[in-house]
C-alpha cells in the first residue's frame, strides 16, 4: 500500500505545475519483506556492506528504547516522573539515520530522539533527567561517550539554526585547514568530510527558524541533514493544519535536495541518510529526509489522543509498527527465536535498569542553579547563592541540627 | 609617525605583545567611536582565528554604519561573513558556530531588527551555559547600534536594554566613548559568556582618544567621569555625553553633578554609585529607554536599599515616555536633554 498523508496534499497544490510526488522510498512492506519501491532502487547498493550482525544490533537498540520508553511512561504514571514524551513508532527511522551517521558527526535532537540519543552513546538515566526534574540538559555535551548528542531542545525549531551554524563551523574549519580565506556567495560547496544532522518534527516545520535553517545551510552549502520525521500530528493538530505541500518539497524549494522515505522502515532511513550524509561530507550541499512515520502514543504523558484521533487510525500504523515488521524481515533473513527471545530479556533487564537509576537520581543541590548560569565569575549570582545558603542555614540555627525543635 | 587604525595597507606593527597585529593600533590617537569599534574588532580577530564576524551587509559595504569597514578585505569572507536577511538565523547560527569552537560576533543591524531573533537570544543563548552544566562556554557577542538622536524611521532608534538586563545569563555593556568602545569591544569577545554590546549610534562619529597601549577598566566596572557633590547622575552610552553636557551647565550655576557612566548593564556595578550617593545624597538616572520597568527602575530601588540613610531626596529617573518611539520629528520632545535632567536634579535639590 502507498503511504499517504492524513489529507490529500498532492492533489489540492498543484496549480497546474507539474510535480508528482515519487513514492516515499522503503525497502520492507508493510509486512517485513524486501521489496523495495522504484525509488528505493538508486539507494540499495547503500545497504550492501550492511551485516546481519548490524541489522540485529538496529533491532536490539529499537527493542531496548521501546521498553525504556514504555517504562518511562510508567514512571510517569507513578508520579515518578514529571512528564514523559514516548517515541513509541518512531524508533525506525531513527535508528536507521542514527546509524548512517559518522562517529565524527554531530546530532541536534529535538526531545523524542530517544532512538538517536541511545544509539550516540546518551545513558537512559540521562535522557530521563530532565523528566524527572532534576536537569534542564541532563548529559555532558563534550564527553565522547554521548556521541556528539546535543541536548534535547525544547523550543522547537531553535535546535535547526544551531545545527545550521554548526555545519557552517564546520565548513569554515575546512576552509581554514586548506588555506581559503573566502567564502563567496554562490560559491560551491566545502569537502568537509564531518556532517550534521537536525532532527525535527511536521509541527516543527512551520516554525521560521526551521525555514532560516535552510536558508542559511543552502546558502553556505554547510554538511547538514535535516530529518524532519512527519509522525502526523503535533500533539492535536494534524499535519495538514501545517502544510498543504508535502513536507520535503519544502526543502526543494530552498535549493535542498530532499526525498520522503517510509519512516517506519529504518532500511530506508539508513539508505538514504548514508547517500546524503557522504554527499553533505563532500561539498554537495545539504539534504533534507521527510520521515513519514507515526506518534503511536500520545504526544506527551499529559495528552489524550482519544480527544482528536480515531482508533482506525491508529491500528493501521500499528500494522505497520517498525520492530515488528523488522522483526520480520530478520526471521526471513534467517534470524532465530534465541535472538529475540535474549533481545526482549536484554530490553527488560535495561529498562529495569534504567529504573532504578532513575528512582536513584538524587534531587539538584539548591546551590546548584546558581552554578552555571555563566562561564565566568559573576559577583551577584554568588551574592545570591551566599544569601540563600546563609537563609536555609538559619532554619537549621533556630530549630537545631538534630532536629531537636520542639 | 602616525598611528594607523581602519586601512590594511599599514606595515605590520606590534602591540603590548599581543605580535605582529597587520592594521593594530600602536599609539594614542583619536578616533570616532565606530572606527574605535572596528580597531577593537580587527584587534580581537588577529589575536584569535576563531573570531567570526556575521551580519547583514557587513561586508564589502562595511555595514550600514561601516563599524566593520575594511575588515572582510583584510580579513576574508569566511571571517567577515555577509548573511542571508535573517536575525534569528544569524543569531542561532552564531549558537552553533560557538558549539563548534568559534567566538561569533553578530551584528544586528538596528536595535529594532533585535527582535525577530529574540527567542534565540532569551531561550537558547542565555541559557545554554545552565543547559549545558557548563561543560561548553557560549562566548557570543551581539552587536547592537541602539538610541535615538538620528532622526530615522520607526524601529531604528530604540534603547531595548531592559529585555536584555533582565535575562540571566546575558551579559550587557555599552560604552560611551571612543577607549572604552576599543577595549570593551575586544573584553566582550575575550568573555566566554554571550554579551550584549550596545553602541550609541547617535555617537558614531565622536571622536576621542584610543590608547591601544592602556587598557580600559574592566568590562563590568561603573566608573565616575566627572566628580560632584550635589547630585550623583547616572546614564550610560549616548547619555553620557547628555549628562556631562548636564554637568557642564550645573556647574556654571554653582552646582556640581558627578557623573557617572554605567559602562555595564548587566551585571550592575553599584560599588561607585553607592559610594557616590553616599556622598551627594541625591541620584538621577537617565536613559533614553521607556522608564516603566527600565534599569532606572532597578537602579533606584537598588540605592533606595543600599543607600537609604544617605539619601537626601528619593532617586529620580529621567526617562523616555512609556509611549512607543515617536515619529523622528517628535524625539527632540521624547529623548532626555540636558535640560530633563536639570529638571529632575533641580526637583531633587528641593528635598
Amino acid at each position: 500500500m502507498r503511504l499517504r498523508y492524513t489529507g490529500d496534499v498532492t492533489e489540492m497544490t498543484s496549480f497546474g505545475v507539474e510535480m508528482v510526488d515519487p513514492e516515499p522510498i522503503r525497502f520492507l512492506d508493510d509486512e517485513g519483506h524486501y521489496a523495495p519501491s522504484g525509488t528505493a532502487q538508486e539507494f540499495a547498493d547503500e545497504l550492501e556492506r550492511v551485516t546481519l550482525d548490524e541489522l540485529c544490533q538496529w533491532y536490539v537498540d529499537m527493542s531496548t528504547v521501546r521498553a525504556f520508553d514504555t517504562e518511562c511512561t510508567h514512571l510517569q504514571r507513578q508520579g515518578q516522573l514529571a512528564l514523559w514524551a514516548p517515541s513509541v513508532g518512531q524508533e525506525g527511522c531513527q535508528v536507521g539515520i542514527a546509524h548512517a551517521a559518522q562517529a565524527d558527526d554531530h546530532i541536534f535532537p529535538t526531545y523524542r530522539e530517544h532512538t538517536v540519543a541511545h544509539v550516540r552513546g546518551v545513558d537512559f538515566v540521562d535522557i530521563a533527567k530532565q523528566f524527572r526534574g532534576v536537569h534542564h540538559g541532563g548529559w555532558d555535551v563534550t564527553d565522547p561517550a554521548n556521541g556528539n548528542c546535543r541536548l534535547y531542545t525544547l523550543v522547537l525549531g531553535a535546535q535547526t539554526q544551531h545545527a545550521s551554524g554548526f555545519a557552517l563551523g564546520q565548513v569554515l574549519d575546512a576552509k581554514r585547514e586548506a588555506g581559503n580565506t573566502q567564502l563567496a556567495p554562490g560559491e560551491p560547496g566545502t569537502p568537509t568530510g564531518v556532517a550534521t544532522i537536525a532532527f525535527y518534527g511536521d509541527g516543527t516545520s512551520s516554525q521560521g527558524d526551521v525555514s532560516e535553517s535552510m536558508v542559511f545551510a543552502a546558502s553556505y552549502q554547510t554538511p547538514l541533514l535535516q530529518v524532519v520525521q512527519n509522525n502526523n500530528w503535533a500533539i492535536s493538530v494534524p499535519v495538514t493544519r501545517q502544510s498543504r505541500t508535502p513536507l520535503y518539497r519544502r526543502a526543494l524549494g530552498f535549493g535542498i535536495r530532499a526525498v520522503q522515505v517510509d519512516g517506519n522502515d529504518p532500511l530506508a532511513g539508513y539508505a538514504v541518510a548514508r547517500r546524503f550524509l557522504a554527499a553533505a561530507r563532500a561539498g554537495e550541499g545539504p539534504g533534507c529526509i521527510e520521515a513519514l512515520t507515526y506518534r503511536m502514543g500520545a504526544h506527551t504523558t499529559s495528552d489524550d489522543p482519544t480527544r482528536y484521533r480515531v482508533d482506525e487510525e491508529v491500528e493501521s500504523w500499528r500494522r505497520r509498527d517498525p520492530i515488528v515488521r523488522f522483526e520480520r524481515y530478520l526471521r526471513e533473513r534467517g534470524v532465530d527465536d534465541d535472538f529475540f527471545a535474549a533481545t526482549a530479556a536484554q530490553a527488560d533487564a535495561s529498562a529495569k535498569r534504567a529504573r532504578e537509576g532513575i528512582l536513584a537520581l538524587p534531587d539538584p543541590d539548591p546551590a546548584s542553579m546558581f552554578e552555571h548560569v555563566y562561564s565566568e565569575p559573576h559577583e551577584a549570582i554568588d551574592a545570591q547563592r551566599e544569601w540563600l545558603l546563609d537563609y536555609e542555614a538559619s532554619f537549621e540555627a533556630s530549630f537545631g541540627t538534630e532536629g531537636g525543635a520542639a | 609617525m602616525s598611528a594607523t587604525v581602519g586601512s590594511s595597507n599599514q606595515r605590520p606593527a606590534t602591540d603590548q605583545g599581543a605580535g605582529e597585529r597587520p592594521g593594530a593600533l600602536t599609539e594614542r590617537q583619536e578616533l570616532p567611536i565606530a572606527k574605535a569599534i572596528n580597531a577593537g574588532l580587527r584587534a580581537a580577530m588577529s589575536a584569535d582565528e576563531h573570531v567570526v564576524l556575521l551580519g547583514e551587509d557587513i561586508g564589502p559595504l562595511g555595514g550600514v554604519f561601516r563599524v566593520t569597514d575594511g575588515l572582510q578585505r583584510e580579513f576574508g569572507s569566511a571571517r567577515v561573513i555577509d548573511t542571508p536577511l535573517a536575525e534569528a538565523g544569524i543569531v542561532g547560527s552564531a549558537i552553533g558556530l560557538a558549539m563548534a569552537g568559534y567566538r561569533p560576533v553578530v551584528e544586528i543591524q538596528f536595535d529594532g531588527f533585535v527582535f525577530p531573533a529574540i527567542n534565540q537570544i532569551v531561550t537558547q543563548l542565555a541559557k545554554l551555559t545552565s543547559r549545558q552544566a557548563g561543560a561548553q562556554p557560549v562566548p557570543v557577542v551581539i552587536r547592537l547600534p541602539y538610541g535615538g538622536h538620528i532622526g530615522a524611521v520607526e524601529h531604528h532608534q530604540e534603547s531595548p536594554e531592559a529585555y536584555f538586563a533582565h535575562t540571566a545569563g546575558l551579559r550587557v555593556v555599552a560604552p560611551s566613548n571612543a577607549h572604552d568602545a576599543y577595549w570593551m569591544m575586544q573584553q566582550a569577545i575575550r568573555s566566554d559568556d554571550p554579551v550584549i554590546f550596545f553602541e550609541p549610534k547617535a555617537k558614531y562619529w565622536q571622536k576621542g582618544e584610543v590608547d591601544p597601549l592602556a587598557l580600559a577598566a574592566p568590562l563590568h566596572r561603573t566608573t565616575v567621569v566627572r566628580s560632584g557633590t550635589d547630585c550623583t547622575v547616572v546614564g550610560f552610552g549616548a547619555m553620557v555625553t547628555t549628562l556631562l553636557q548636564a554637568a557642564e551647565i550645573a556647574a556654571s550655576e554653582g552646582t556640581t553633578l558627578e557623573v557617572i557612566d554605567l559602562r555595564s548593564l548587566s551585571p550592575i556595578d553599584y560599588d561607585p554609585i553607592v559610594a557616590s550617593v553616599e556622598k551627594t545624597g541625591r541620584l538621577v538616572v537617565a536613559q533614553e529607554a521607556p522608564g516603566n520597568a527600565s534599569l532606572g527602575s532597578e537602579i533606584a530601588a537598588t540605592l533606595a536599599e543600599r543607600a537609604f540613610y544617605s539619601l537626601q531626596a528619593p532617586p529620580l529617573r529621567v526617562s523616555g515616555f512609556d509611549v512607543p518611539f515617536p515619529p523622528a520629528k517628535l524625539e527632540g520632545v521624547y529623548l532626555p536633554d540636558a535640560d530633563r535632567v536639570l529638571e529632575a536634579v533641580d526637583r531633587a535639590l528641593q528635598y
